[in-house]
């Protein structure tokens, strides 16, 4: 295991950003989001729960697929994308690279979409288990370990020390590029931290949220329960809690007038929005109610019948932080789960 | 086939038809003359127009026309508006084909059909009507019991009378649902209709048109003796990839772009009720 | 406060059991303290989740709008800002008198816990309210922090009660808000130069995610059909296409609501990004009472707005004028 001391990251960042584009979470205007790191940026590898997840580095908010050029009744379209950069993303917490895996899921069987398959080709992921998780966190639910996440190299800060572990070739082969920064370290730190998040986390107030009521009881059961009226009442129709999921995946296709022709682009879309489903002659899911319940069906129950019994939530708390009614995918669990 | 599944192909309008007030058939072929990509019966397709929009849209012509696709639609919305403006040399995009078929080459061979469409619902039935005549032995007898508002609603009216009706064990029932001075063939609603015509319980069903007709006519199936598990019908939600991805057309964990728009009854039974 | 809330139970109960209303809009508890929700509380039994604790910030006047809808008659608890919002709410005919039992409920400033959970307390289990001071339990340490650092910035000035007409009111003792000057921070802005004041607004938009939770929560937000939501306007648009369009949607709408804005600030409150946008909206109200005099939206039912009513004193609108009212050269 390698390990730096933390007040040489940026010597670090800066290395990695030499030759290919580094995103980390970055504090702007008292709110940490990933962003493309450069010397005056104020880095916060440590924030548990940036307010978007890293999700829009291969699956952007907005996104240009492709454009269209019309003359007189001809049309020619012309695929926007230049090849993808490599780049690193640093300090993915356990609960995200997990969602990656629930996005490439969706986004990687067939028809692959060559969008997102791009950029995931083309991206780094360096991890970094989490050390203070917080009381909205539960990926413990979903078999995630924060204090051992995945990726292509995993980190530790442990006190004024970072350590280093790359894990795949890609891993290898940004390791070899900044290793002389790093000297030799034993695990010894990273063990001792592992086990204190560990003790940490089994406090945690939703570690042993009981999801087996979706297990085991079938769409229709779930879906006619009649508590989604109560549990949606509050709901604000707003997107926060699809924009600031990790697993959130929807989106919608649009075409943008310009001045050098139509650019039709992709954008997040919510299923929280009246919109969604509206289609010129009618919409299947005219109440919030039927739209709340299909967030969390979606989530709960049908991503995993679809998907091999994976849910498509990791835990990771932020709808149950940033919704602005405080209604979450916790509340639902509990009261469908907890009594009949 | 193309290997990117949100980037579509250009598209040329060769032929615009008027089928009825407010439906026209397209025909469409690629710039080099073909057809644009080859599909099954029930499958579907995005056609768009840049700039204004994308729209899911079943193929009307049969897969047994090499030559062209065609697309009947009805105006009812931003995007079907502006196709209804469109001349033949137009060029769209399409990209396709999408969804389950109608099991033509597996559960519907050699058994006796029967097609029951309301209006625009056609569409999708006509794609396997003429796949069916195209392979003639291959099945049963025929009947299809098609019903609309007005004779000028009715779609495809000249190729049901010049062609469907001179084909072998064909049995056409029109009908429309109010008298109208030149019409002499049945009056009234597709489902009580479909009760009157003597249909054989035992053959396989495959139904299209709006909710409300799919609603009742399977009920007056059911009530003649037909089987769910031999009723398909078709589901129709907002989509905008077609693959499955956008996450909007889903009824519980199906996905109507994918898993449909072809659906048998009785899967239909097991869904949410969210169509 | 937890008086509070036991005054409150019973008058809803009263209201329930005696048929003057059929439901009650309040507050229902969370998993923690510093999590409740709006809901609807359809008989007493559901009450026994009401709660009312320094996390109810939730201004609750715009369920209003759904619940009218619904027919039957309404309870609802308003916090003195709330009572602005309800007030505009029926000026505007949005919301039914006749269908409402407003009830006032004394507040003495709201918790905004994204102020209390920081990185050094980590996990918040609990928060106890000390008078001036709170307790931050956390498993990493217990921490006590002044109440006045907690509170949501909508509470760091109040404008206290207006007089909702047959309101009655539940209070105990004298309650205790800050009085500060609301447009402090404006004038900041107003005093920076442009091309700070422009980094500013930049730094803080360009945050914005496109949620629509700030218009959705807006109780002046209550078009049948937003024009951002309308595919047909031109401007429809659920994404961040670009940094300009994010200034235009926050601009066009705090521009909609001039007039109509009481300042409740729940638009800041909801912000998952912590764009102040009530920052926004109190720069035209203070503009606004600087070019058509003082007016408050919401003190005064049935009141005129500046916006949307004519006096032989107004500006000539073909006349740019600065925000002082000054004339531009």
């Amino acid at each position: 295991m390698l390990k730096i001391k933390t007040d040489k990251l940026n010597e670090l960042y800066s290395r990695i950003a030499e030759s290919e584009a580094l995103y980390l979470p970055i504090n702007k205007a008292n709110a940490a989001n990933y962003d493309e790191w450069t010397s005056e940026a104020e880095v916060s590898l440590t924030t548990l729960k940036t307010v978007k997840s890293p999700k829009d580095l291969f699956f952007p908010q907005t996104q240009d697929m492709m454009r269209f050029k019309t003359e007189g009744k001809n049309i020619s379209i012309i695929d926007v994308r230049s090849p993808e950069q490599p780049f690193v993303l640093m300090g993915v917490k356990a609960c995200d690279f997990k969602a990656f895996e629930v996005l490439d899921r969706v986004f990687l069987s067939d028809p692959v979409d060559t969008y997102y398959k791009a950029k995931r080709d083309a991206g780094t992921i360096v991890t970094l288990a989490c050390g203070k998780p917080e009381e909205s966190c539960f990926c413990k639910v979903f078999g995630i370990d924060a204090t051992s996440p995945m990726g292509d190299v995993t980190t530790w800060i442990c006190g004024d020390e970072l350590f280093w572990q790359p894990n795949t070739e890609k891993g290898k082969a940004l390791t070899e590029r900044v290793k002389d920064l790093f000297a030799e370290g034993d695990d010894a730190a990273v063990k001792e931290q592992q086990q204190k998040t560990k003790e940490i986390i089994e406090k945690l107030p939703f570690s042993n949220l009981d999801l087996s009521y979706f297990e085991e009881n079938g769409v229709n059961d779930i879906f006619n329960r009649p508590e989604w009226q109560d549990l949606s009442e509050g709901c604000l129709a707003c997107g926060t809690c699809t924009f600031v999921c990790p697993t959130c995946q929807c989106f919608d296709v649009k075409d943008y007038k310009t001045n050098k022709g139509v650019i039709r682009y992709r954008c997040w879309d919510s299923c929280m929005y009246s919109d969604f489903t509206q289609m010129s002659h009618g919409n299947n899911r005219t109440t919030q109610m039927q739209r709340y319940r299909q967030r969390f069906m979606h989530k709960l129950k049908y991503y995993p019948e679809n998907n091999d019994g994976l849910y498509s939530c990791v835990g990771c708390g932020r709808c149950v932080n940033k919704c602005p009614q405080r209604l979450n995918i916790v509340k639902v669990a509990k009261t469908l789960g907890g009594k009949k | 086939m193309n290997t990117e599944s949100l980037i579509p192909v250009v598209g040329v309008i060769t032929d615009v038809r008027r089928d009825t007030p407010d439906v026209k058939t397209f025909r469409v072929v690629t710039p080099d003359g073909k057809k644009p990509f080859d599909h099954l019966p029930g499958q579907c397709a995005m056609v768009s127009i840049p700039g204004v929009g994308e729209s899911m849209f079943s193929i009307t012509s049969s897969p047994t026309n090499t030559e062209f696709m065609e697309f009947s639609i009805k105006k009812c919305g931003c995007v079907t508006e502006v196709i209804h403006s469109l001349e033949v040399g137009q060029q769209i995009t399409v990209r396709g084909p999408y969804g389950r078929n109608f099991p033509v080459e597996e559960d519907l061979k050699g058994k006796d059909l029967v097609f029951v469409a309301g209006g625009i619902g056609l569409a999708p039935l006509r794609s396997v009507i003429n796949y069916v005549r195209h392979y003639r032995n291959n099945y049963g007898k025929v009947a299809i019991v098609y019903g609309a508002r007005s004779s000028a609603d009715l779609v495809d009216i000249e190729e049901i009378k010049n062609e469907w009706m001179n084909e072998k064990d064909f049995d056409v029932y029109l009908t429309i649902d109010r008298e109208e001075a030149e019409w002499d063939k049945h009056v009234g609603f597709v489902p009580s209709y479909v009760k009157e015509v003597g249909l054989n319980p035992n053959a396989t069903a495959l139904l299209c048109g709006p909710p409300i007709m799919i609603k009742f006519t399977l009920q007056a199936l059911l009530e003649l003796g037909f089987k769910k598990e031999k009723v398909y019908t078709t589901l129709e939600l907002k989509m905008k990839c077609g693959v499955g991805k956008c996450g909007r057309c889903n009824v519980g964990s199906k996905y109507v772009c994918k898993d449909g728009p072809v659906f048998r009854m009785d899967e239909i039974d097991e869904l949410t009720g969210e169509y | 406060m937890s008086n509070m809330q036991e005054l409150i139970i019973k008058k809803a109960t009263d209201l329930l059991t005696d048929n003057t209303v059929d439901r009650v809009i309040g507050w229902k508890k969370g998993e923690f303290v510093f999590d409740p929700s709006p809901a609807i509380f359809n008989s007493v039994d559901e009450l026994k989740d009401f709660v009312y604790n320094p996390f109810c910030g939730a201004n609750l006047s715009k369920y209003l709008i759904a619940e009218c809808k619904k027919g039957g008659k309404i309870a609802v608890f308003l916090k003195a800002c709330d009572t602005y919002s309800f007030n505009q709410l029926l000026t505007e005919k949005r919301i039914k008198k006749e269908m409402i039992v407003p009830v006032l409920v004394q507040c003495d400033g709201m918790l905004d816990i994204s102020k209390i959970k920081t990185e050094e307390t980590g996990a918040v289990l609990d928060v106890k309210d000390d008078g001036d001071k709170i307790t931050v339990v956390s498993p990493y340490g217990d921490k006590v922090i002044a109440k006045a650092d907690a509170l949501l910035v909508k509470c760091e000035t109040c404008k206290g009660f207006a007089n909702v007409d047959g309101a009655e009111k539940i209070e105990v003792g004298e309650s205790t808000l800050p009085q500060g000057d609301r447009f402090d921070m404006v004038k900041k802005l107003e005093a920076m130069s442009e091309e700070e004041r422009f980094a500013f607004w930049k730094g803080e938009l360009s945050k914005c995610i496109r949620c629509n939770a700030c218009r959705n929560v807006c109780p002046a937000c209550s078009c049948t059909k937003c024009v951002f939501d309308n595919v047909n306007s031109g401007v429809e648009s659920k994404a961040n296409a670009d940094s300009v369009e994010e200034q235009m949607f926050h601009i066009i709408r705090a521009f909609h609501v001039t007039g109509r804005c009481t300042d409740c600030g729940e638009c800041s409150r909801v912000c998952p990004q912590h764009i102040p946008l009530h920052l926004i909206n109190r720069k035209f109200i203070k503009d606004a009472n600087t070019l058509y005099g003082e007016y408050q939206a919401g003190e005064v039912v049935d009141s005129k707005t500046p916006l949307t009513s004519y006096t032989e004193k107004d500006l000539d609108p073909t006349v740019a004028v600065n925000t002082e009212g000054v004339r531009n050269a």
